[in-house]
């Protein structure tokens, strides 16, 4: 299960946008994914909890925007969109497609709770 | 789909499941590779390799598809041409490298434990108890597993996926994302294909040309040296090529790894 490796990814990365941002912590996280990242993102969802305990992120909204699988024909130029298993062009069938979306594992935008620095503490 | 992981999202709604930021909380864009880390590490992995001039081949297949078999045959077929050097990836145990150990040839075991494959840190760690001087190709075989070696960079120049022709000429079809990656597709144990005459190797080339895959197929039999030569002659015009980029300070990655974010960071 390689989602837990890549949820710890996940937690280093936000932690590196809360530390760059001074902020306290990161309430909602939103990851750009394709299917053919690889990554399953229900196990992804599983695993991130369990990555978070104890850091600044635990109990973060964890968020998935699906990025559709996209092919651009090297032969006709046309770009249409395409399954997993048939990377090929949907216009005129040719195999000699380069994707254009579907492959991004993409930490997109992280929602920072900022520290109240002004307020005295009580 | 289901309403806990948010994988109901489209491109289309998104703009209403993503509420504004609350009071005291600011939304910050990022747009960064979740395996940026493992991405910059193998880059350096990438560095050690082409400073000294190595190729370095990752062997991706599922459990018992033939690597080590493959690795013992060629290290055996190239011992008096080239210096050759290999990690091994495995769950557990050193048995494979031990077999390589055995042709001669230098192996480091990393045992990974309960991680299903190999990352860049792995691969650097390994590094640093190897003799790399003098080597002109460094084989990696990854952890028997169709799944998930291909999301992760190790520095590597070319991926090598092998299908065992005991496994289903649909291989490809179903583990899209594993031979997508491939650089080059061996179709192994073939001295099996007159007893598992329901694998079609013309099948399974098809399966690979509808992932938009150019990558040349081999047919190869380690155990009955057959067709070996094809598969000895690519690692040598491999090798040729890697040292004329070398050369001219170039270097290659695996042809898929950073295709996407190419196009991503500007669209996104
Ligand atoms: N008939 C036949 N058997 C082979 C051939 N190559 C490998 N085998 C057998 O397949 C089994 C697995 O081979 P390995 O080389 O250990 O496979 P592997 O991919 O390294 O396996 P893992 O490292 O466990 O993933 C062994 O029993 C080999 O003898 C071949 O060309 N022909
Ligand atoms: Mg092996
Ligand atoms: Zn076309
Ligand atoms: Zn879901
Ligand atoms: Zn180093
Ligand atoms: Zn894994």
């Amino acid at each position: 299960m390689h989602e837990l490796a890549v949820a710890q990814a996940l937690v280093e990365q936000v932690d590196a946008v809360i530390d760059q941002h001074r902020a306290g912590s990161a309430t909602a996280i939103r990851v750009r994914i394709g299917p053919l990242a690889g990554v399953v993102p229900e196990l992804l969802a599983t695993a991130f909890p369990l990555a978070a305990v104890g850091s600044r992120m635990e109990g973060a909204e964890l968020e998935f925007v699906h990025a559709p699988i996209r092919v651009r024909c090297q032969t006709c130029g046309a770009e249409t969109e395409a399954v997993m298993n048939r990377l090929i062009c949907g216009a005129c069938g040719d195999w000699h497609t380069q994707i254009i979306s579907g492959d991004e594992l993409l930490l997109e935008s992280v929602e920072l709770e900022t520290i109240p620095s002004l307020t005295p503490e009580s | 789909m289901c309403d806990t992981c948010g994988c109901n999202l489209t491109p289309g709604n998104k703009h209403l499941a993503f509420k504004p930021a609350a009071k005291g909380a600011t939304a910050v864009s990022v747009l960064k590779g979740l395996l940026q880390k493992n991405d910059d590490q193998a880059g350096h992995n990438r560095e050690h390799f082409d400073k000294r001039g190595i190729l370095a081949i990752n062997l991706m297949s599922s459990p018992g598809s033939g690597k080590t078999a493959l690795l013992e045959a060629t290290l055996t077929a190239l011992k008096d041409e080239f210096t050759c050097a290999v990690i091994e990836g495995d769950l557990e145990t050193e048995n494979d490298a031990e077999r390589i150990r055995a042709k001669g040839v230098q192996a480091h075991q990393i045992v990974t434990g309960t991680a299903c494959h190999l990352d860049a840190h792995l691969v650097h760690d390994a590094l640093h108890h190897m003799d790399l001087d003098g080597v002109d190709i460094l084989f990696i075989e990854n952890v028997g597993n169709l799944v998930c070696p291909a999301s992760f960079d190790l520095g590597q120049h070319l991926n090598v996926t092998l299908l065992s022709v005991a496994e289903g000429d649909d291989k490809p079809a179903k583990y899209p994302v594993m031979f997508r990656a491939a650089d080059a597709m061996l179709l192994t144990k073939t001295d099996l294909l007159a007893v598992l005459d329901d694998f079609d190797p013309a099948k399974a080339e098809a399966h690979l040309r509808d992932l938009a895959n150019p990558a040349p197929v081999m047919r190869l039999s380690a155990r009955k040296d057959l067709g070996m030569d094809a598969w000895l002659a690519w690692l040598r015009d491999q090798l040729a090529a890697q040292r004329a980029r070398v050369a001219i300070g170039q270097s290659r990655r695996p042809a898929i790894q950073g295709d996407g974010m190419k196009y991503h960071s500007v669209s996104a």
